[in-house]
């Protein structure tokens, strides 16, 4: 079937994107069968914009973030287009896919503590990217580092480069891991879920590194997590992700304001609300799990869970599109994929209350 | 003893069931199938060598010496005394295995319960570690040395010393998996519950670790089998003329340019044994691994 | 690092006056009159009183003990009963040849052992895999001492490739040395090069699929550099262990690769010790070899600390 899409949402603002993902789809081949993990996503990211893309553990969000590199093992089927300013990265040469990742495209993980190796200095893994792609002799890359790790906030930086990851706080290494990341001034950097394993006090200065990178540098971010509050903090727009698909696509305001696919409102509903009502409403929880797939089926994915399925749900795919939502009119690149999105504007009455 | 203990509904069936599903993966491997054939037809004939041994170990033969392999009624032919050698390599077999399983249920023994004691105990800890240190500084053949010095030579002397060296490795990974089973929910409620500290090793703890000391013992019997060679070969072990592998190839390593069979065919053996005791514990600790799961 | 430098020596220190304890208690085991062992040849009522007086068997245990550890950190482990020499010379002429031995191997088997092991972990699933395992698996369970003599039998005699035994001394002709001794090296380094080769195989593969290793990936580095840089790194640091921990092994398989290739060194003055009941000899030995494999595990400790910072710097071991 086909999507109803409007590729290049925001571009027409703000210049050509950066990376357009098309139809990517990946399925890995296991013991136990075929998986499959992301289903025809396509997303298109602006130069200097900070994407969200949110869902619970298991809807295709870090598959589809290390597949944009090639970085998936080799038991992944991807096919579908990932260019990056129109340069096709999907079954591109090893030899070309290395020079695109950490010069072009960075990534950083989740776990700052495993995701640095134990045995190097932080300026030695830092400096290796800058030898690698920028052909820097080690001394000079060694400074580069100290200046690096300054950018992203980390007091006396040219004692801290000779440090070794354990030495390091939680929050210390995540900002490490930036630094290494940002160190070619890459256009995109791929963060996925990037202050999960920190206390929320650190987080907020993670963020606010991320933030300041794009100011400074106008590096594109793709910023991966399940947490909302992430989202409403630093993105310009959001992607949904549920079981591999793209559910719902908006203006991180929009999305806040009106979610239209079921599964989006039920998200919303299931963490704290930032601002006033914290603390004040119960929270409702998403009955069931993320299904695992073997093959994508012709229905929607989230009839399992959601409260206004029907038939329709269950024969065919809602594509994503803007869709009708009776009165309120959504914004023109608010698009769900959802036969029964919600109706009402979600915060109006609520404001109204206090 | 406490009677408060809470009986573990969930771990009969669920260790039921685990043993299920880590039989099924050693059937489904070829490799543990030929290991496991291989070492069952070497028990069988070990323990029937008396019988089924076309002769007598010990009867000599002289106008048959250096006998070459095929020659009718010596198959592998025969030694310097026209003793016949696959008779002989029978009965050296059967030595090897006692030897071998001496030697690991002496480091069980000894190893097992220190083990349990480090990991479970933090005071014993210490001690346990400097007297594992202690052992480790005493290779298995200095050891049986030592011993061959004090008690002589003998087949059961061979078995402690190698079982002796065998000990520190037994104590460590009891003590790692005992600690990893202390941290489990289902031991810290039985000692909330007032059980005492021996209750819990002897029903939750030990009963857990069984697959460590397991894989443990498969990888030491192929290790105590070649130090039994090494330590008959030197003449530390089995005394001649009782026949161990080993002497025969002490033996035959006299004459090896005029009889070269009676020096490879017991080496054969030796790595035969040992070969099939490895690949087996390989499949063992395969199958056992839970990360291979699914 | 200085904590962890001071209980580590203080651990060792320990374990070596535990071993020489064991090694005095056996002494004592010993069947017979131990003035009797120690007389050698003049065995007459005054020659032994003589010798009690001097090992100072008349006096009480723990004296004796402190006799004994003095006695022994001067280097005097009394004369052979067999030979009439000293022990400690038997020793400076026989440990040259068992250390060069022993190094040699534990070169062999290191570079043997890690290069298939790293191999093995890279090329997952091909050929190479599956003959590196195989290889490993018939190194660890072949009979090392019937490896040299079927060795000496198709190499030595057949083709006069090696000498068969014998020795020449390193200063004397290094090249002639070399063709006494590398065959025994490689001989007896095939079961710990196995043993090491399953052992950087396994961290190997725990390493490669690290998170580290991803980042690494991630910044674009070639895939020797992830290998050696990354995954390599941190698996020598189990490697290193495990060559420590094996050392026991190496110095049983140095007495038996000795003994077949008629290498003059402490193996084959031990076996000859045990056979014509030289229990100065047999003392000498197994106090020697305990204190040899302490003290050089108290500097694979050390070399520890340099390859893996965590200890280097915080002084607790991963």
């Amino acid at each position: 079937m086909t999507t109803v899409e409007s590729p290049g949402a925001a571009s027409s603002v703000l210049g050509a994107p950066v990376l357009e993902i098309r139809d990517l789809s990946v399925s890995f081949t296991t013991e136990g069968g075929t998986v499959s993990a992301v289903d025809r996503v396509s997303l298109d990211l602006a130069p200097g914009e900070i994407v969200g893309m949110v869902g619970e553990s298991g809807c295709g969000k870090s598959v589809t973030a290390m597949s944009i590199a090639g970085l998936l093992p080799s038991s992944a089927r991807i096919s579908g287009s990932v260019r990056l300013r129109g340069t096709e990265l999907v079954g591109t040469r090893e030899s070309v896919l290395r020079r695109v990742r950490g010069k072009e495209i960075a990534y950083i993980f989740q776990e700052p503590m495993t995701s640095l190796n134990p045995v190097l200095t932080v300026g030695r893994q830092i400096g290796e990217v800058l030898q690698v792609h920028e052909r820097m002799s080690r001394p000079a890359a060694r400074a580069r580092a100290v200046e690096l790790l300054s950018l992203v906030g980390i007091p006396s930086a040219s004692k801290r480069v000779d440090n070794y990851p354990h030495q390091l706080s939680g929050g210390m290494r995540q900002r490490v891991m930036i630094a290494m990341a940002v160190a070619c001034g890459p256009k995109v950097l791929v963060a996925d879920e990037p202050t999960t394993a920190l206390d929320v006090t650190v987080q907020a200065g993670i963020l606010q590194v991320l933030r300041d990178l794009r100011d400074r540098l106008g590096t594109t971010i793709l910023i991966i997590t399940h947490d909302l509050g992430v989202i409403a903090d630093v993105a310009d727009r959001v992607v949904v992700m549920y079981a591999g698909r793209v559910v719902e696509r908006a203006q991180v305001t929009d999305l806040f304001a009106h979610p239209l696919h079921r599964y989006t409102a039920g998200l919303l509903s299931a963490s704290p609300t930032p601002g006033k009502h914290a603390g004040t409403a119960r929270l409702q929880e998403i009955p069931g799990l993320v299904p695992v797939l073997s093959s994508q089926p012709d229905a929607c994915t989230f009839a399992d869970r959601c409260p206004a399925a029907d038939s329709q749900c269950r024969e065919s795919a809602p594509p994503l599109e803007v869709v009708g939502t009776g009165g309120a009119l959504a914004a023109k690149d608010h698009l769900a994929a959802c036969w029964h999105p919600c109706p009402a504007p979600r915060t109006q009455p609520q404001e109204t209350d206090l | 003893m406490t009677v408060l203990t809470v009986p573990m509904a969930e771990a009969g069936p669920a260790s039921l069931t685990r043993r299920t599903r880590v039989l099924r993966r050693l059937r489904r491997n070829p490799l543990a199938v030929v290991s496991f054939v291989v070492l069952a037809l070497a028990a069988v004939v070990a323990l029937l060598s008396p019988w089924i041994a076309p002769y007598s170990v010990e009867q000599t033969d002289f106008g048959h010496t250096f006998s070459p392999p095929g020659t009718p009624g010596h198959v592998l032919g025969t030694d310097d005394l026209g003793r016949d050698v696959l008779s002989r390599i029978m009965l050296g077999a059967r030595a090897s295995l006692e030897v071998g399983l001496l030697a690991v249920a002496t480091s069980l023994i000894i190893g097992v319960p220190l083990g349990l004691a480090a990991g479970y105990f933090r005071a014993w800890d210490a001690v346990i570690s400097r007297f594992t240190d202690l052992l480790l500084a005493f290779p298995f053949l200095i050891m049986a040395v030592g011993l061959a010095a004090i008690r002589g030579a003998s087949l059961g002397n061979a078995a402690v010393a190698i079982g002796i060296a065998q000990i520190p490795g037994v104590i460590r990974v009891v003590r790692s998996d005992t600690l990893r089973l202390k941290s489990l929910d289902f031991v810290a409620a039985a000692v909330v519950d007032g059980a005492s500290d021996l209750w819990v090793l002897a029903r939750h703890i030990l009963p857990n670790a069984t697959s460590v000391i397991l894989v443990q013992a498969t990888v030491a019997i192929p290790a105590a089998i070649l130090g039994e060679a090494v330590l008959s070969f030197l003449g530390l072990g089995i005394q001649p003329p009782a026949p161990s592998l080993g002497t025969m190839l002490a033996t035959a390593q006299q004459f090896a340019a005029r009889a070269p069979w009676a020096a490879i065919f017991p080496g054969v053996v030796i790595m035969i044994l040992a070969l099939a005791f490895n690949v087996f514990g390989d499949a063992l600790r395969d199958a056992l691994d839970p990360k291979g799961d699914r | 690092m200085i904590r962890y430098l001071l209980r580590r020596a203080w651990q060792s220190a320990l374990t070596l006056l535990l071993s020489t304890v064991v090694v005095f208690l056996g002494v004592r085991a010993l069947p017979g009159d131990p003035a009797l062992a120690l007389a050698g040849e003049d065995r007459s009522p005054e020659a032994l009183e003589a010798i009690r007086h001097h090992y100072g068997l008349d006096q009480p245990l723990p004296l004796q003990f402190a006799q004994y550890v003095e006695r022994a950190v001067q280097g005097d482990f009394g004369v052979s009963i067999r030979t009439g020499t000293p022990v400690s010379s038997m020793l400076t002429t026989a440990l040259p040849v068992t250390a060069e031995l022993s190094v040699l191997a534990i070169l062999i088997a290191a570079v043997l052992g890690v290069g298939a092991g790293v191999l093995a972990a890279v090329r997952r699933g091909h050929p190479a895999e599956w003959l590196a395992n195989g290889l490993a698996l018939v190194g660890l369970s072949v009979p090392h001492f019937w490896l040299g003599l079927l060795a000496i039998l198709y190499l030595s005699v057949a083709t006069g490739l090696f000498p068969a035994s014998g020795f020449v001394p390193l200063l004397q002709d290094p090249v002639d040395n070399l063709h006494h001794i590398v065959l025994p090296a490689v001989i007896l380094g095939t079961g710990l090069a196995a043993i090491i080769m399953r052992q950087t195989r396994s961290a190997m593969l725990d390493s490669l699929s690290s998170d580290y290793v991803r980042t690494a990936k991630a910044k674009g580095l070639r895939p020797r550099a992830v290998i050696t840089r990354h995954a390599l790194r941190n698996s020598l640091i189990v490697v290193v262990t495990i060559v420590g921990l094996q050392l026991g092994g190496l110095i049983s398989g140095a007495v038996v690769t000795e003994q077949i290739f008629g290498l003059p060194g402490f193996g084959k003055m031990t076996i000859d010790a045990v056979f014509q009941r030289d229990y100065p000899v047999i003392q000498a030995v197994v106090l020697l070899t305990a204190m040899a494999y302490i003290v050089i595990n108290f500097f694979v400790d050390l070399l520890y600390s340099v390859i893996d910072p965590r200890i280097r710097v915080t002084g607790d071991p991963a």
